[in-house]
This record gives structure tokens, C-alpha cells and sequence, in this order.
């Protein structure tokens, strides 16, 4: 039993006038715990919107529908009403978020802050209050935390209120923290030292920890499963080490090719993703990633994608995925048979030798690069 | 190689920025040294890469090398043209020679101009193409070079997405041929996949055009990707300068090495193998940098010695130029890194639009 | 493989959703307008002015009777010694005034008044204050001391307008020009310029520190074109919704100024602040006289404020997606 299992999420936008948007499409995925997630894609492709939609954090407005289930240890999150919701939110779940500064209210002290949460959710007050707060904040590696407690967030730097934060996420011992591009706003000194802080915290606590970014490099050295998102739906889904050691669906080869490597030598060219996020085909018309795809086939469009279940317990939602080195294509469980294979025939995303569907593809998986 | 190869010279740069204070009066109570001291050279038709973190002073050199921001002091020649002191009208039309891309595509183009119009500014202003129907060919080119189509003439910046924009951006910068480019975090607002599509279209465009290149951006990984030199800062001045490749594998500076361990790699035997060296602390204030060697405060190889009261200059070891002064101790690992005790460091404004914090400064008040 | 070529087609179209090469660009003004048009509040202040500005300019021709003429007392209908004001009738829609004029006409004709007060106030203060404002703005941006010292000493002369009260100076200028309309419109005219010259340097000035006016220097563009072609036509949006809200406030303190007795001497000319102050001893017997010019002042402010909210909305550039 997972710790946290989101099942069919689906959030959409409907406005007046306006075509609806599906920013969730059906995304699933589970957390156990002690476990590290992560939701990587690029931007508009439904990874904040989905955290939010777990905690119940989207802003309410005619027109916003949110379907699915986020069973956290039994109960559906979706389905709380906003008091135990609440209850939920701090005590058992907690969030961090990209921006330290908007996070944090910047006319209340830190200390304070810090120990309404205490207060709310443990039940502190006082000195005890007080005194659990600066421990959090010396954990969270504050320097001289009694003084920093009276400091209001302005008179901290980026870095510190980041950590500030983390204690705060951090003080009712939740079981599920999700961190929402927790280092996106910070130089990568200063990236280093957050991303370590986290992992410690998840190393001594087990805690377990959903990681929200578009960082391909975060997400190589922190998480032990990772989702992969487009277009708001999981399109690849694995363990840290064959996602990128052998990607599957073009999206997760072409972002893998997109990313300049400290390693890499001068003057290698990139493999960039043509075209932008923009130019995305309604998932029910096929593969939202056809359009930019360069292993496209026929069978891309007409009909969305399944999901194919692979032998390693990952996953991919494609039907002419990238070949996978010394594996056998008769081998790969599949969970669902991909819609356009003609009985006894060989299903499309099978056949290792199909010819690419664009001149020039040839970005194989990037596995044995050394410095 | 020789001087004419050397197509910007940079020599004692510095540019530092009044603090001002007062209600009636402006009063000048100190300076955020921005920029203390670089000099660097850039040969013609290969890229230097300029890397730091936020508040290094690494933006503030692009402009004030351009002239975009008055330098306080230093020189800067320009293919053997001091422009420092050049007059006002001929550093314009020298401006058309050398041409800046800017981090966010959106906020560096005008939101009531179309494409064409922003493309036609430059050429207008320095009389490029005799009419109307010479200069749509230029622009007509240009567009084809970074990869636009054709209908963008008549859009609006808005209607484009953030790697087009950029594309836009590059496209006003090269429309008047220029010969050297510096790119202000040219990708660092794209999302991945966009990032390398401009990346690419910047070496393809040295390779053809044979542009000279500054490129400025925080992320080690794409400054080390594009550049042939790469010079690293730290509070307004450079510690390490290399060739790309030795930068990698033999980084001398105790700040070099531990911006390259901080560096994720999007590879989980890279990421797991690799030794953080994590720095303790937060970057000083420019505004009242540390004495001596500004890394001091946060080296975890510094020295009781030297380190504190004695700032080093940058010297030549091998094919690199770096400012420390126990560079082959540590290479040579006579010297062992030791724990740093963090020092707390204020938020600074930068001198830029001080007072923009309403919470009160007196702790408690509100309370 | 006809199905499959089909297909191709579709990605393809698809592929290219941008590439509508026929199409030409929307540019913001454009795209404002059309966001300002699905907006309800805007449509109904919309409609508000149409009909305000329609019966302003075009209705005094069409009055039934005239706004001066005492018919009540030529009739022996009103009395306002005794009290007797008679009320709507089928030939008096709103009745008579103290005076026995129909105040039907009267409400008709003062619209015209109070449109030209505010118009005319309006610009009065946009034209000021937009020129001390662009000086000033243009002053701050190219910098240098020179540029430093205008627009400082510009901005001390606008920080003493502010320090008064707006009525007060507003009344203090019409003491001292005297009485009369040209005054009116003077008066609450300097009033708004502080706002509109405030607001243009403050929005210039934050421009001029945009990328793309850095862009514009960098290509070697001359400062003074830099501020012509781009720093002023981005800088204008907020003016033109402050304008449109200024209109509101300018009817109301026109109205204010003639309801104390600043306003035109003539005080045959019907206004809706005159009105409301002749209305003032007959509250008890007719309150009825009062309220009509009272509506008419709100509805007319409302509709002002509501386009000028709608603007505002419309033009944000952080409400465009």
C-alpha cells in the first residue's frame, strides 16, 4: 500500500467564451514512503497543477473541475471537505514552494511563523513553541537560530529563506513533503546546499518526497522513481537509473538530449525537441508529442497513446518507443496492446527496425557518456 | 597569437554604483562594487563564456563593456577603439559592430512594435538598405538565418512563444551584421528543449557569420558548452579564467571547483559518484566585500595566512589565469579542505531601488 | 494507406495551428479592445456614456419646453411660498422646479453642461499634467544632473498641489478667477493635473529601465527617439484609464463647485450641481428634485468609472495570458 497513490487525476479549466483547458489529463502515479518522486516536464505540462490539486491549493473559480482520486493512507484528499483538508495540510502533507519570499508572510517574523505551525498543529505555545522552532531552524542549518527567529523574511537571503521554509514544511514531521521547483529561484551553490538539506531530512525522517521540477539534473541525483510529464499526462514513468540510462519515449530521449553536460566537451552539438510546447495535439487525436516527435509513425495520430507496462515495472505511453539496447522485443510485457496493431501482426512499438519517420533521427540514448 | 586577433580588450574594468540615501538630499553613503577590477581579452570569432551566481557582477560587465552602463573606471578597446572615451555619436554607429541578446525575450522587445518594425529600428538608425524594399531583403535574410518564418513580420511579440521571442531577439541583434555579440543569459528563461534549440542556433550562426561571442549565464553547463574560454567571477572579479575543456577537468579555484560540484548532471552514476563540495554561506554583499581574497569567508581551503588581508591577483599556472594564492598547493593536495563556519549575510539592494522592503526594519514592532 | 495519409494531414495542420500566414498581427490595442469587449462592466458603462453623451449633445434640440421659462408661475400651477410644487404629469414628466420650469428640460439641457465641464476639465488636466509628467519623465531618464534637477523641481511643484486638498483648491481658484464656467472648468481641471503628471513620469520612468529600451540603445537608437518612439506610447496606457476615471470625479466636483455656488453666475443655465443646490430649501416638500439631478450625477459618474475599471483591467499587461 503506497503512501500516496493519485489515480486519474484530471483538472481542467473551463472559461466562458474559451476553449477548455486540460492542464491535468489523467495523471496517476504513487509515492510510498520514504520514497523520492519526481514529476519532471517543462512548462505548462501539469506538474504544479497536479501538487496543487493534491493539497487542494487551486485557487477556486467557476469553471475549475478536478476529477480522479489522491488516496494519502487511505483517505481521498479530493473528497475532504476544506476543514480536515486543512487539518491534513501541515501536519501530514506539507509543501514548499519555488518563491521563498511570496511564501512567507513578510510583516510576521520567522519565529512566529514557525510556531503558529507548531501551535496549530502540535499544540506548543510558549517557550516550548519557541524553543522547537529554533531547534527546526538550527536543523534546517540556520546560523545562530534564537536571533534569526525575531528577523523578519526580508532580512534573509534567498538561500536562508528557502530554509526557513523547509522548517516550517518541515515542523509537524509530515509524511509527504512536496516541493514545488524548490531550487529553481537559487544560484547553484546555494541549490547544492538546499538539495542536500532535503535529502537528509528525507534520509533521517522517511519522509517521503514528490519533487516538482524541470530539472533533469536535480531529479538524476535525488529521486528513486520518476514521472515524467507532457501535456498533462505521465508519458514515461521509471526508476532513476533506466530512465536515463535508457529512455523510452522520445520526449524523455529528446529532453535528455537537450541538456548541455558539465561532462560533455566543447562544441558538441545538442539534440534539441523542434518545434515548442505549444505545438501540442489534443490527447484525444493521438500523441500530444506527435507533432514534435521524431520517431513519429502513422499510429501516433488518430487515437491516443496506452499506457505500455514494461518488464521493470516502468512505464511508457508510446507505440514506437525508443529501442532498448540488447532486450529482446518479444520480451516487454505489455499492459496494454497498442489500438493500431492488426491481429497477428507485429505491434507497431515492437519493431525495433522501423524506419524513422523523419530523415536524420538519431539521438540514441546517451548512457555511457564520461568525462 | 598576435594583438590584431584580439578583437575586445577589457582592461581594470570597474563600475561601481552610488548607494544614495536621504529625503531632501541625495547623499552618496558607499558603493556596490559591481564590478572591481576584470580584465580579460577576447579573440576574434570565439566565445568567452562569463559564469557566476546572481549579484557576481557578470551582467553589469556585459552592459558597462558595451557602454550600455558607464564604466567608473578602466579601459575598454573595441577592435583597437577606445570606447570608453569615444564621443556619444560615433559609440553610436559603432554600436552597429557590436550587438547584445537579452535574457527575457519578452521584456527586451516592445510590446507595440511588430517584427518588422523592431527589425527595421536598427537599419534605420544606421541607414542600412537605401528603401523600404533593400531593407525587408535584409530582414527577410535575417529571419531565415535564426529561423523564423516569414508571417512573423506583421506579429506582435506576444503572439510568439518564448524560444521564438528569443529567436526575435537574436534576429534585431543580427541584422546589422555585427561582429560581436554578448548574450545576457541568451537562454536561461527557455524551457529545455527551447534551450538547446538556441544554443545550437548560436553556434551555427558563430560558424557561418563568424561572430564573436560573450555569453553570459549562471548555468556552468551551457557557458561551457558554448565557449572556447570561460572565466569565472566571484563578486565583481574574475577568480579563474580557462579554456573551456581545462576548466573541467583541472579547475584551480577553490570557488571553481565547488560551483562545478554543485552542478547537477543529469545522470544518476555521474550524480552518485561525484564528491559536493558544499560552500557554507551565502555570496557577501558587493557593497561591503570581504578584504583580502573575497572568497575567504566561505574557502574551505583557506589559509590563516594571506587569504584575509591580501587580495590575490589573477596569475598564469598551465594554460589558466587564477586569483588564489595557494592554487598548486590544493591542486597538488597539499592542502586539505576544512570546515567553514557560515556568516550570516544581509540581503542586499544592490543600490538599485533601495527602501523597496515596507516591512519595519525594527524587529517586533508589529508584533 | 489513404486513412494514414490522412492522418499525416492532420498532424501536419496541426503542426502548423501558428502558421496562419494570412492572418495579420494583433497588436496590444487591439487585443485590449477585444478583451474589452467580452467585459460586461464595460459594455454596460459603455452603453451608459452612449446614451449620456447621445442625450447631451443631440436632446436639447428636441426639449419640450424651454429650461428658463417659468411656465408654473406663468400658469399659477407652482407657488413655492405656500409649498405647492406639483409633481410628474403626463405633460410634465418630472414636474416643475421652484421657479415652475420643467424639469424635464432642465435635466436634459444641464447634461450638456456637466458633459462639457468634464470633457473639457479633463483635458484641461491631462494636457498640464501629461506635459509636466513627460518632461519630467524624459528629464529623470536621460539622466545626467541637468536631467536630475527638472525633474526634482518639476516634482516639488506637483508635490505642493497634492498637499491641497483638491475641493479646497479647486474652490480657492475659482475665488480667485471669480465666478463662472471657464473658471468651473479651470479649476477642477488643475486639480487632476498632479495625478496625470505623476502618473505619466512614474510610468516612463519605470519604462526606461525596461530591456527593451536598453535593446533600442544598444542598436545606438538616440535617447530623445527612444523616449519618442517607444518610452511614451507604452507609458500612455494608465494616463488613458486615469482619464476616463478622472472624467467621473471631474463631473462630481463640477457639480460640487456650482452646488456651493462657484459655478456659472448665470444661474438660469441648467446644471446639475446648480439643481441640486436650488433643490436644497424644497427637500421636506419635494425631495423628488433633489434625487433626479442626484441619479443623474451617480449614473453618469458610474458609467465613466466602470469603463474606466474595464480599461484598466483590459490593458494590464498581467492579465494578458
Amino acid at each position: 500500500m503506497s503512501l500516496l497513490e493519485v489515480d486519474d487525476l484530471s483538472v481542467t479549466f473551463a472559461r466562458r467564451g474559451q476553449r477548455t483547458v486540460h492542464a491535468v489529463d489523467g495523471v496517476s502515479f504513487s509515492v510510498d514512503a520514504g520514497e523520492v518522486v519526481g514529476l519532471v516536464g517543462e512548462s505548462g505540462c501539469g506538474k504544479s497543477v497536479t501538487s496543487l490539486a493534491i493539497m487542494g491549493l487551486l485557487p477556486k473559480q467557476p469553471g475549475l473541475r478536478v476529477g480522479g482520486k489522491a488516496v494519502f493512507d487511505g483517505t481521498d484528499l479530493l473528497q475532504l471537505d476544506d476543514r480536515s483538508r486543512r487539518d491534513i495540510r501541515g501536519r501530514d502533507i506539507a509543501m514548499i514552494f519555488q518563491d521563498p519570499l511570496s511564501s512567507l508572510n513578510p510583516v510576521v517574523p520567522i519565529g512566529l511563523q514557525v510556531t503558529e505551525v507548531l501551535a496549530r498543529h502540535r499544540g506548543m505555545k510558549g517557550d516550548a513553541a519557541a524553543k522547537e522552532a529554533a531547534a527546526l531552524l538550527d536543523r534546517v542549518g540556520i546560523p545562530d537560530p534564537k536571533r534569526r527567529l525575531k528577523e523578519y523574511p526580508h532580512q534573509l537571503s534567498g538561500g536562508m529563506r528557502q530554509r526557513a521554509l523547509i522548517a516550517m514544511a518541515v515542523a509537524c514531521k509530515p509524511r509527504l513533503l512536496i516541493a514545488d521547483e524548490p531550487t529553481t529561484a537559487l544560484d547553484v551553490t546555494i541549490q547544492a546546499q538546499i538539495l542536500e538539506l532535503l535529502k537528509e531530512l528525507v534520509r533521517d525522517s522517511g519522509t517521503a518526497l514528490v519533487m516538482i521540477t524541470h530539472d533533469l539534473g536535480v531529479v538524476a541525483g535525488m529521486c528513486d522513481t520518476i514521472n515524467v510529464l507532457y501535456a498533462g499526462r505521465v508519458v514515461e514513468t521509471a526508476r532513476r537509473r533506466p530512465l536515463f540510462r535508457e529512455p523510452r519515449h522520445p520526449y524523455t530521449v529528446g529532453l535528455l538530449g537537450s541538456v548541455p553536460r558539465l561532462d560533455a566537451g566543447r562544441g558538441e552539438r545538442l539534440n534539441p525537441i523542434p518545434g515548442s510546447v505549444r505545438d501540442v495535439l489534443p490527447w484525444p487525436d493521438g500523441c500530444a508529442f506527435a507533432p514534435r516527435c521524431s520517431r513519429r509513425i502513422d499510429a501516433c495520430v488518430g487515437e491516443p497513446p496506452e499506457l505500455v507496462l514494461a518488464h521493470d515495472g516502468r512505464s511508457y505511453r508510446c507505440v514506437n518507443p525508443a529501442p532498448l539496447p540488447g532486450v529482446e522485443p518479444g520480451q516487454e510485457v505489455r499492459g496494454a496492446v497498442p489500438t493500431e496493431a492488426q491481429p497477428g501482426s507485429v505491434p507497431a512499438q515492437a519493431v525495433p527496425n522501423d524506419p524513422p519517420a523523419v530523415q536524420g533521427f538519431g539521438p540514441a540514448p546517451r548512457e555511457e557518456e564520461k568525462p | 597569437m598576435t594583438d590584431s586577433d584580439i578583437l575586445v580588450e577589457v582592461r581594470d574594468l570597474k563600475v561601481h554604483f552610488p548607494i544614495k540615501r536621504g529625503v531632501i538630499f541625495d547623499r552618496t553613503v558607499g558603493h556596490v562594487k559591481a564590478v572591481d577590477g576584470v580584465d580579460l581579452r577576447i579573440p576574434r570569432g570565439k566565445t568567452y563564456g562569463l559564469v557566476g551566481e546572481s549579484g557576481c557582477g557578470k551582467s553589469t560587465l556585459g552592459r558597462a563593456l558595451l557602454q550600455l552602463t558607464p564604466p567608473t573606471h578602466g579601459e575598454v578597446a573595441f577592435d583597437g577603439v577606445e570606447l570608453t572615451t569615444l564621443p556619444a555619436g560615433k559609440l553610436r554607429s559603432m554600436r552597429r559592430r557590436m550587438q547584445m541578446i537579452f535574457q527575457d525575450p519578452m521584456s527586451s522587445l516592445d510590446p507595440r512594435q511588430n517584427v518588422e518594425s523592431i527589425l527595421t529600428e536598427g537599419l534605420q538608425t544606421h541607414g542600412i538598405g537605401a528603401n523600404r524594399d533593400e531593407r525587408r531583403k535584409i530582414i527577410s535574410e535575417t529571419l531565415d538565418k535564426v529561423g523564423l518564418p516569414r508571417w512573423a513580420l506583421s506579429r506582435y511579440p506576444h503572439e510568439f512563444s518564448g524560444g521564438q521571442r528569443q529567436r526575435i531577439g537574436i534576429a534585431r541583434a543580427l541584422v546589422l551584421g555585427p561582429e560581436l555579440i554578448v548574450a545576457d543569459e541568451p537562454v536561461s528563461a527557455l524551457d529545455v528543449s527551447i534551450q538547446a534549440q538556441v544554443v545550437n542556433l548560436l553556434d551555427e550562426l558563430q560558424d557561418s557569420l563568424g561572430l564573436t561571442y560573450l555569453v553570459i549565464a549562471h548555468d556552468l553547463a551551457v557557458v561551457r558548452h558554448i565557449s572556447d574560454t570561460v572565466g569565472v567571477m566571484y563578486l565583481g572579479a574574475l577568480v579563474e579564467e580557462a579554456p573551456s575543456d581545462r576548466l573541467y577537468t583541472e579547475p584551480l579555484h577553490p570557488y571553481t571547483r565547488a560551483l562545478m560540484s554543485a552542478v547537477p548532471v543529469p545522470d544518476p552514476d555521474v550524480e552518485d559518484r561525484r564528491e559536493r563540495i558544499l560552500l557554507a554561506g551565502d555570496l557577501p554583499s558587493p557593497a561591503n566585500p570581504p578584504s583580502g581574497c573575497r572568497f575567504h569567508t566561505r574557502c574551505p581551503w583557506a589559509q590563516p595566512t594571506r587569504c584575509a588581508d591580501e587580495r590575490p591577483a589573477l596569475r598564469e599556472i598551465g594554460g589558466s589565469r587564477v586569483a588564489c594564492h595557494f592554487a598548486e598547493q590544493i591542486a597538488s593536495g597539499e592542502l586539505r579542505p576544512h570546515k567553514v563556519e557560515v556568516q550570516i549575510v544581509r540581503p542586499e539592494d544592490e543600490g538599485e531601488a533601495p527602501g523597496v522592503v515596507s516591512a519595519p526594519s525594527e524587529p517586533g514592532s508589529y508584533v | 494507406m489513404t486513412i494514414t495519409t490522412g492522418k499525416k494531414e492532420k498532424i501536419d495542420r496541426l503542426a502548423e495551428l501558428a502558421a496562419r500566414d494570412d492572418e495579420r498581427g494583433v497588436s496590444l490595442w487591439q487585443e485590449a479592445f477585444r478583451r474589452l469587449r467580452r467585459n460586461p462592466a464595460a459594455i454596460i458603462g459603455a452603453v451608459i456614456l452612449v446614451l449620456f453623451v447621445l442625450v447631451a449633445v443631440v436632446g436639447p434640440f428636441f426639449v419640450p419646453y424651454g429650461p428658463t421659462d417659468a411656465i408654473g408661475i406663468r400658469d399659477g400651477v407652482v407657488k413655492s411660498g405656500q409649498g405647492i410644487i406639483p409633481g410628474s404629469s403626463g405633460e410634465h414628466w418630472l414636474g416643475y422646479d421652484h421657479q415652475g420650469r420643467d424639469v424635464f428640460s432642465r435635466m436634459i439641457v444641464g447634461a450638456r453642461q456637466t458633459l462639457l465641464v468634464g470633457v473639457v476639465s479633463t483635458l484641461i488636466g491631462l494636457a498640464i499634467g501629461a506635459l509636466i509628467g513627460g518632461v519630467a519623465g524624459a528629464a529623470a531618464g536621460l539622466g545626467g544632473r541637468w536631467g536630475r534637477a527638472i525633474d526634482t523641481a518639476l516634482m516639488r511643484v506637483i508635490d505642493m498641489m497634492l498637499a491641497l486638498p483638491s475641493l479646497l483648491l479647486a474652490v480657492s481658484i475659482a475665488a480667485l478667477l471669480g465666478a463662472s464656467l471657464v473658471t468651473v472648468m479651470i479649476a477642477v481641471g488643475v486639480v487632476s493635473v498632479p495625478v496625470f503628471a505623476r502618473l505619466l513620469r512614474g510610468s516612463m520612468i519605470s519604462q526606461s529601465h525596461s530591456d527593451y529600451v536598453l535593446a533600442a540603445t544598444s542598436l545606438g537608437v538616440k535617447k530623445s527617439k527612444i523616449a519618442i518612439t517607444h518610452v511614451v506610447p507604452n507609458s500612455l496606457a494608465p494616463v488613458i484609464v486615469q482619464a476616463t476615471l478622472t472624467l467621473a470625479t471631474a463631473i462630481i466636483e463640477a457639480a460640487a463647485l456650482s452646488f456651493l455656488g462657484l459655478g456659472n453666475p448665470d444661474t438660469a443655465v441648467p446644471e446639475w450641481g446648480v439643481m441640486l443646490a436650488d433643490a436644497q430649501p424644497y427637500l421636506g416638500i419635494r425631495p423628488a428634485l433633489a434625487i433626479y439631478p442626484a441619479v443623474a450625477i451617480i449614473i453618469t459618474a458610474l458609467g465613466f468609472t466602470l469603463l474606466g475599471e474595464a480599461m484598466r483591467e483590459a490593458l494590464d499587461p498581467k492579465l494578458r495570458k
